[in-house]
């Protein structure tokens, strides 16, 4: 097996998600590489040695200074190409799912995307993706390769195991249609705002809340259960609460030893960053709503009656 | 203008739909519905439309019960329709749907392309790119904010960092979030109507694709099992009979969590 990994980075850094699955891919065995592209990232690609990978290819140009998908699909197409990986491995991101697909496309390989896992199995590679709200589990395989896979964020830890990797560059053509998107402002990582990643308790809210002044129940819960509030991506996108306070895959990712989801549908977006804390506790009015199937105590009914009387109650006790 | 959207059919209740053991695909004999992400795209079409002038088409590729979510967008205000629908694609994967779909849209010949955030029945949120990829055209995903100007398509979408925004020249491929709008009801008048546009259907051969590119011999990825979901913890569910205030708060103190 020749693995390749695409290695995503941000502000000078290699993200932990992409060095989670590196760390997979030296475990599964074989030679591993991995990828580095983007503008003066020269020195971060001599990192990944660390994580398991034994050589890292490089392409530092202009045109992928920006982080946009399809000048990055030019680069892997001409590296697994030429090189001839038979898997090419992405943590799955907002940028990384679009590399991947266009990808696919270029070169006319399979894709399986949202894996939480790959396993050699009688010498081949499966992939293990939950479905249907996680209420099947199926194994998912390749028919030629390439085999492109997007591996569900923050599924394998990164392990730093020492090790140097070579480092090689290798220079790319662009497609002019690659190079038609121009990014006017890119997005920074925030510092401002409370911080939830640290917070034993948190209260958060979705759509469910029904307007964006709802929002104060579950501040006052919070409040009330010495915790922190948190929100999800449709509720933040809509602009009712910010951006900072955002739990999923595209936020942050939380452990508390309470999580209490109000009007929360539970979409994969929002699972990944919650799934691991402690007790989940989840109140929604839908009773087909996704997190009832991976929350510890699910309340179908109206969080507008239940979360005061709740807030109350827990203000009784607390005095 | 000219605006192409890309829908599906989907399973209706996509938390009860089941996959068929015997041949490992979704079962889609229940009744389906467009895919609720996908009516963002068609509203923010609609919106486009009432500002610009143009004309707003639904692509979608399914079974011939897909016609009910082709139904629904005309309802909403589409103008017309095309529903790529052939036995031989039943089963088709990324990349053999996107061949298919590619070839529709080139034949369309739309200024701007758009697509939802995912499928709510296989959870995919990749589509756009790899057609984009096919049609050689620029691609911005997750839009939560759109705006035309000057043969320009801007959009702002949040990654993991917070918000970027990207512009890319017409023609384009969009896709975006279920944030962006809140897609309208049909009226009455728009239900009345749609049967009357014109709706296209039309087979894999009449786009010029290969059969052996489409169905499961052009898909390069396979269904090897299906298995349980591993077990978790027990989960309690209940509906709030004026008491689930207390039951939380006795359940939260039995974890000692309170």
């Amino acid at each position: 097996m020749t693995t390749l990994v695409f290695l995503e980075h941000h502000e000078g850094e290699l993200l932990k998600p992409s060095l989670g699955v590196l760390s997979k891919a030296a475990e599964l065995g074989g030679d591993v590489a991995g990828v580095v592209l983007g503008s003066g990232v020269r020195d971060l690609a001599a990192k990944a040695g660390a994580y398991g990978a034994a050589k890292v290819y490089v392409a530092d140009a202009p045109e992928l200074e920006q982080p946009l998908s399809q000048p990055r699909v030019d680069a892997l197409a001409k590296l697994v190409s030429e090189q001839g990986f038979d898997s090419v491995l992405f943590a799955a991101s907002v940028l990384a799912a679009d590399v991947a697909s266009g990808l696919s496309a270029r070169l006319g390989a399979g894709l399986n995307w949202d894996l939480t896992d790959l396993v050699q199995q009688d010498g081949s590679l499966i992939g293990k993706r939950p479905a249907l709200g996680d209420s099947v589990y199926v194994d998912v395989g390749w028919s030629s390769e390439p085999r492109l896979a997007l591996i569900r964020a923050g599924t394998f830890d990164p392990k730093e195991t020492g090790g140097e990797a070579q480092v090689e560059d290798f220079d790319v053509q662009f497609e002019d249609f690659s190079l038609a998107a121009t990014m006017l402002e890119q997005a920074h990582a925030e510092s401002e705002g409370p911080s939830i990643e640290d917070a034993d308790v948190i209260v958060a809210g979705g759509r469910g809340l029904g307007a964006p002044e709802n929002f104060k129940l579950v501040e006052e819960l919070a409040q009330a259960l010495g915790g922190a509030v948190a929100a999800t991506r449709a509720v933040v996108d809509s602009g009712w609460y910010p951006y900072a306070t955002q739990v999923g895959q595209t936020g942050k990712t939380v452990s508390p030893k309470l999580y209490i989801a109000c009007g929360i549908s539970g979409a994969i977006q929002h699972k990944v960053g919650m799934q691991s804390s402690g007790v989940i506790v989840a109140i929604n009015k839908d009773p087909n709503a996704p997190i009832f199937e991976f929350c510890d105590f699910g309340v179908v009914g109206d969080l507008n009656d239940i979360v005061p009387k709740l807030t109350e109650l827990v203000r009784q006790r607390k005095s | 203008m000219k605006i192409a959207v890309c829908v599906k059919h989907v399973p209706e209740g996509t938390t009860h739909a089941r996959i068929d053991p015997s041949t490992k695909r979704l079962n889609r004999s229940g009744e389906g519905a467009i895919n609720a992400f996908d009516t963002h795209a068609v509203e923010e079409a609609l919106k486009l439309k009432e500002a610009e002038g143009g004309e707003v088409v639904v692509v979608t590729m399914g079974p011939q019960s897909a016609q009910d979510s082709v139904r629904k967008a005309l309802a909403m205000g589409a103008d017309g329709a095309v529903l790529i629908t052939d036995d031989a694609a039943a089963g088709s994967d990324l990349v053999a749907t996107t061949t298919v779909l590619a070839a529709a849209l080139e034949s369309e010949g739309a200024d701007l392309i758009l697509f939802g955030q995912q499928a709510g029945d296989s959870d995919g949120a990749v589509l756009w790119a790899a057609v984009a990829d096919r049609l050689r055209r620029p691609v911005i995903s997750q839009v939560a904010e759109l705006t035309l100007s000057g043969g320009k398509v801007t959009g702002k979408r949040q990654t993991e960092f917070g918000y970027d925004t990207i512009e890319a020249p017409l023609p384009a491929v969009v896709a975006v979030s279920d944030a962006i709008n809140e897609p309208r009801y049909p009226s009455l008048k728009g239900i009345m109507g749609a049967r009357s546009k014109p709706q296209r259907t039309v087979t894999i051969s009449e786009l010029g694709v290969d059969g052996g590119a489409v169905g499961e011999a052009g898909s390069k990825t396979t269904v090897e099992a299906l298995n349980d979901p591993p077990p978790r913890g027990d989960t309690v569910k209940i509906e709030d009979d004026g008491s689930a205030a207390e039951k939380i708060v006795d359940y939260l103190a039995e974890k000692k969590v309170l």
